[in-house]
């Protein structure tokens, strides 16, 4: 399939084919189900395929970007969707515990801003690029990240 | 004498006046809940604005880490006590999907009505909070009235007025009453008069409600796309989306209704979107228990279910009264998730604030706000 062409209503198949020849080795696409695309990738090219998903796929909307603490790394979760089949991409991407720093997509979609700093003040992952990381729910007097597997709540200590 | 009087006019076109900053809240009658809006005035113009949020910040998700999974359901309603079952519901489903388990068809049905119910509640919930935001409190004496019938609906289907603890992993606690079918069907009907007889006449017929409502807080379609803004809001930007349509979950799919879209962008757009909401939800409602009656007595509504939950991810989203709202559920095995995040419409709406309010004069700040239907349960979890 053309890799450079704009898609308006691409469907899951061919947004499969499409990721996978695009980004040939770095894109896997786990799995497919109804209106669903999961895919993993490595977070130094994660801008670059949100990017592409943005201009070329046409998923106008990103809704939401999650942290996750699996102790032994961290990752990143997005979810972004399509406007005119209502089908969703579900991106992992996987960051070492040493080096907690990913480009930050709230330059493609302004939504993510949020998100991101929600993500940061939570699990303490650095979004590059980020235009205000700041904390947002939490004081900005906390020193630690409240979501962190390390974090017990009181009674579990 | 002359020279030592200045030139107002010539002098303020090149001063330097000092814009201020005006703190709006927490405690401020627009905020309908504990927010801030920080916004800086020049004279009577907006020209930045910064919400500051997290007063109700209760660590929701991982407080939800240390409870087993049906011990999550009543804090699932808690997230936002105007439309508690819907966030219920997402939980439970988010869950089913987990377990790859399909529940009964009338249990679907039965949580249709529940959802499209607490939707117009909901929806009256604002309407009313709009109606003392412009000013008029009769706006709000009536949508509360309404609601009450509706409350009523929620008494008749499962005990509880608000925080209604009823839609469960795998159909829903209870069957519904007896002549449940034929009270909702009244309520229904005359909703449908009161709201457009009563309700919408006494807003549309009043210049002051429409002239303060059209044209402020406008947004382009991409903007509002872009900005993550979603919901009535979106809608009312010409954004034709909505997942009971477009992605469907239980049995939208099976049900016949129109999804309202306004193209103009303004407050007024987004009031019409929900107004016509409502009614669009009655008509959901009709088909729903019809279907449910249909299926008879003695049809299954709830399944048995293991408390352990297969390693795995799932992901479901869900059309909010406010807009999207997702649960990614990370489950290890064991009977409580490893990790469960929610996505809030309203934290994402709120983040536009600069966007919807930059521009209009402090008068209108109300209004433009009042259009996103804050609820705070939600936005800081």
């Amino acid at each position: 399939m053309d890799t450079d062409a704009t898609y308006q209503a691409p469907s899951v198949d061919e947004i499969k084919t499409l990721l996978t020849e695009r980004f040939a080795g770095k894109v896997n696409v786990t799995k497919t189900e109804t209106r669903r695309v999961y895919a993993t990738l490595p977070k130094e090219i994660v801008h670059e395929v949100c990017e592409y998903i943005h201009e070329k796929l046409t998923f106008e909307h990103i809704s939401t970007v999650i942290g996750v603490d699996m102790v032994d790394y961290m990752q990143v979760v997005y979810h972004i969707s399509n406007y005119h089949t209502g089908t969703m991409i579900e991106l992992t991407t996987n960051l070492d515990n040493h080096d907690l720093h990913v480009q930050s997509i709230s330059d493609i979609w302004v939504g993510g801003n949020w998100h991101e700093r929600e993500t940061y003040e939570l699990f303490g992952i650095i979004f590059d690029g980020h235009p205000k990381l700041e904390r947002l729910l939490t004081p900005d007097t906390y020193e630690f990240y409240p979501f962190r597997k390390s974090y017990k709540l009181r009674g579990q200590e | 004498m002359a020279k030592d009087v200045l030139d107002i006019k010539a002098e303020s076109a090149v001063m330097d006046t000092d814009k201020m900053w005006i703190i709006m809240g927490p405690q401020h009658p627009f905020s309908h809940g504990l927010w801030t809006l920080k916004i800086q005035v020049d004279g009577e113009i907006v020209k930045d604005a910064e919400p500051i949020v997290g007063y109700l910040h209760r660590g929701w998700e991982k407080e939800a880490e240390a409870r087993s999974y049906p011990k999550i359901i009543p804090m699932a309603d808690r997230l936002c006590y105007a439309a508690s079952m819907t966030y219920t519901h997402l939980f439970c489903m988010t869950v089913e999907k987990a377990l790859d388990i399909d529940v009964p068809e009338k249990a679907k049905y039965i949580r249709i009505v529940a959802d499209e119910i607490c939707r117009i509640q909901s929806h009256l919930m604002w309407l009313a909070a709009v109606g003392t935001d412009l000013g008029n409190f009769t706006v709000f004496l009536w949508c509360m009235r309404e609601r009450e019938f509706f409350m009523d609906l929620n008494v008749r289907l499962c005990g509880a007025r608000m925080t209604t603890n009823y839609p469960r992993i795998g159909g829903v606690r209870n069957d519904t009453t007896e002549l449940f079918d034929r009270d909702v069907m009244r309520c229904v009907e005359r909703f449908e008069k009161v709201l457009m007889d009563d309700i919408v006449t006494l807003i549309d017929d009043s210049s002051v409600f429409v002239s303060r409502m059209k044209g402020v807080g406008y947004l382009t379609r991409e903007q509002t796309v872009n900005l993550g803004i979603t919901g009535p809001a979106m809608r009312g930007a010409g954004v034709d989306f909505d997942i009971r349509r477009d992605d469907p979950y239980d049995n939208y799919d099976k049900i016949d209704f129109d999804v309202p879209v306004m193209t103009q962008g303004d407050s007024y757009s987004r009031y019409q979107v929900r107004i016509e909401e409502m009614l669009q939800s009655c008509k959901i409602i009709r088909q729903a228990v019809q279907k449910v009656k249909a299926l008879g007595k003695n049809a299954p509504y709830r399944l048995k279910v293991p408390s352990n939950v297969p390693a795995g991810r799932s992901t479901v989203r869900l059309e909010d009264p406010r807009g999207e709202s997702l649960m990614y559920l990370i489950s290890d095995g064991t009977d409580k998730p490893y990790r469960l995040k929610v996505r809030s419409p309203i934290f994402t709406n709120v983040s536009a604030a600069k966007p919807l309010v930059q521009g209009c004069r402090i008068a209108d700040v109300p209004v433009v706000m009042a259009m996103i239907d804050m609820c705070l349960g939600e936005t800081d979890r």
